[in-house]
């Protein structure tokens, strides 16, 4: 039977290893959601204006990205991008030019759904108050939109954390990676990956909860 | 830049074509000298084949997890049987699948020392298994709650026991319900099955990897290797639509569209 001895766990390590794969996958988090959201809702534009010559590219876009494994994807980036712009390119930034491209797939979908959640006399009031197109999203229907969406965006950003840890197929040193070089580096790899867990479940459970308060405090009461 | 599908009636010992190409779709692997086309086929095999094991756990776990969590907190037992469901589901989603893997591969076998004759297709498989179990128990979940508070309290006053009013008024109706979402978990799961590649199952993301590696011809490799998952996928939405017309009682459940494709 295997003993488990954690005592090699010290601040020591910590700061050495995983603070710098922590970082990195929180900047990943962060940046990809934020840009995301942004090509996400783009996209989502596209889709429901109407306009063939928008709808169909968007919607391709979206059904490739979200019918590909994100390993796949992840490999996929880290080759052409190299290819295109003519010189290698660090694993770092090819991890973060891919989860942009991969969430806004997803996060599309989201922002649509948010958009089709706005009941529809909101728009045509605002139609009928003489608003334009551009008018009526920014200050009536996108607003309510996004309160909806807000849990949604959550979740989803706590499954893109999650799948930071992708980014193990390229090499990129992120949380996983951190624990993993500590645990090679010290000859506890078990008890490093069972660390690697439980720190991954604290934040995601943590995070979890905090959504589902916010939950009932943006919903819309009508 | 152009394309070279030749790539794949090469050879993987020598790198020169070889004259059977096309003849070793049908005799898999049985070659002297096989091919990359050999490779690949081989490749899709063990995606199927984890796919489909651990999609046999993930929806038997599932099922059960997720009608236990709706089990009515009656007595002491009911109690204990809600929390321990409720605690699987949180475990097995919050911890990101190549972690899961991870310790299935690397750890728990130190402390269950039968799981080290298992090889990796076995352990990556349950990995797979119990993760996708959490969110297809989630579905099933959601799928008992929204049927009618009447059929369970119809069912009581008939003296139907828990167990006879699951076994055959709520679960018949709510396994039915769950069909379009849990298509769009199975496809997940066939995607999700590339994580495979980290414990060295020769799957498609791993041959992916190597035939990059050798051949430098990456696109090539990495279209076909996307087509087969996208294809795999597509298979399973449709095997899943062909099952929710077969079991679709006429008149009470409305005809869902298909899932979405995926996530």
């Amino acid at each position: 039977m295997f003993s488990l001895d954690l005592s090699f766990y010290n601040w020591e390590l910590f700061t050495n290893y995983i603070l710098k794969g922590f970082l990195f996958s929180v900047q990943l988090t962060l940046i990809a959601t934020v840009g995301g959201i942004v090509f996400g809702t783009a996209l989502a534009l596209m889709r429901l204006s109407g306009r063939s010559a928008l709808v169909y590219p968007a919607t391709f876009y979206v059904n490739t990205m979200r019918s590909i494994p994100l390993v796949m994807v992840i490999l996929w980036f880290f080759l052409l991008i190299p290819m295109l712009i003519g010189q290698p390119i660090g694993a770092d930034l090819s991890a973060t030019i891919t989860f942009i491209a991969f969430e806004a797939a997803f996060f599309s979908e989201i922002v649509r759904a948010g958009i089709q959640s706005v009941p529809r006399g909101q728009g045509f009031a605002a139609e009928a108050l003489g608003m334009t197109y551009g008018q009526n999203m920014r200050f009536i229907v996108l607003p309510q939109a996004f309160r909806n969406m807000i849990p949604v965006f959550m979740t989803q950003t706590i499954i893109l954390f999650q799948d930071t840890s992708l980014v193990y197929a390229i090499g990129a040193y992120d949380l996983l990676k951190g624990f993993e070089i500590a645990g090679k580096n010290y000859g506890r790899p078990i008890e490093t990956y069972i660390l690697a867990a439980f720190t991954y479940f604290i934040i995601c459970f943590s995070l979890s909860k905090i959504v589902r308060k916010i939950q009932f405090k943006v919903a819309i009461i009508r | 830049m152009s394309l070279d599908v030749g790539v794949f009636c090469k050879s993987t010992l020598d790198g020169e074509v070889v004259d059977h190409c096309f003849s070793a779709l049908f005799g898999l692997g049985q070659n002297a000298d096989p091919s990359y086309l050999d490779w690949l086929m081989k490749a899709w095999g063990w995606t199927l084949a984890v796919a489909g094991l651990s999609l046999i756990i993930a929806i038997i776990l599932g099922a059960f997890m997720g009608t236990l969590r709706t089990l009515p907190v009656t007595n002491g037992m009911n109690r204990v049987l809600v929390r321990f469901s409720t605690m699987w589901v949180e475990l097995f989603r919050n911890i990101p699948i190549l972690v899961q893997v991870f310790l299935w591969y690397h750890v728990i076998p130190a402390f269950i020392l039968p799981l080290k004759a298992l090889p990796s297709y076995w352990l990556v498989s349950i990995a797979l298994g119990f993760f996708t179990s959490a969110r297809i128990a989630e579905q099933v979940r959601a799928g008992i709650q929204a049927l009618p508070s009447g059929q369970q309290m119809a069912a009581t006053a008939l003296g139907l026991t828990t167990f006879q009013s699951y076994r055959y008024i709520i679960l018949p109706m709510a396994l039915r319900i769950v069909i379009p979402p849990l298509t769009s978990e199975c496809m997940n799961l066939v995607k999700n099955s590339s994580v495979a590649f980290a414990v060295s199952v020769p799957e498609l993301t791993l041959f992916a990897m190597q035939a990059q590696e050798e051949t430098s011809r990456g696109v090539e490799i990495y279209l076909a290797v996307t087509f087969l998952y996208a294809l795999s996928a597509f298979t399973v939405n449709r095997v899943m639509s062909l099952i929710e017309r077969r079991t679709r009682i006429p008149g009470f459940i409305t005809a869902s569209s298909d899932a979405v494709l995926a996530h």
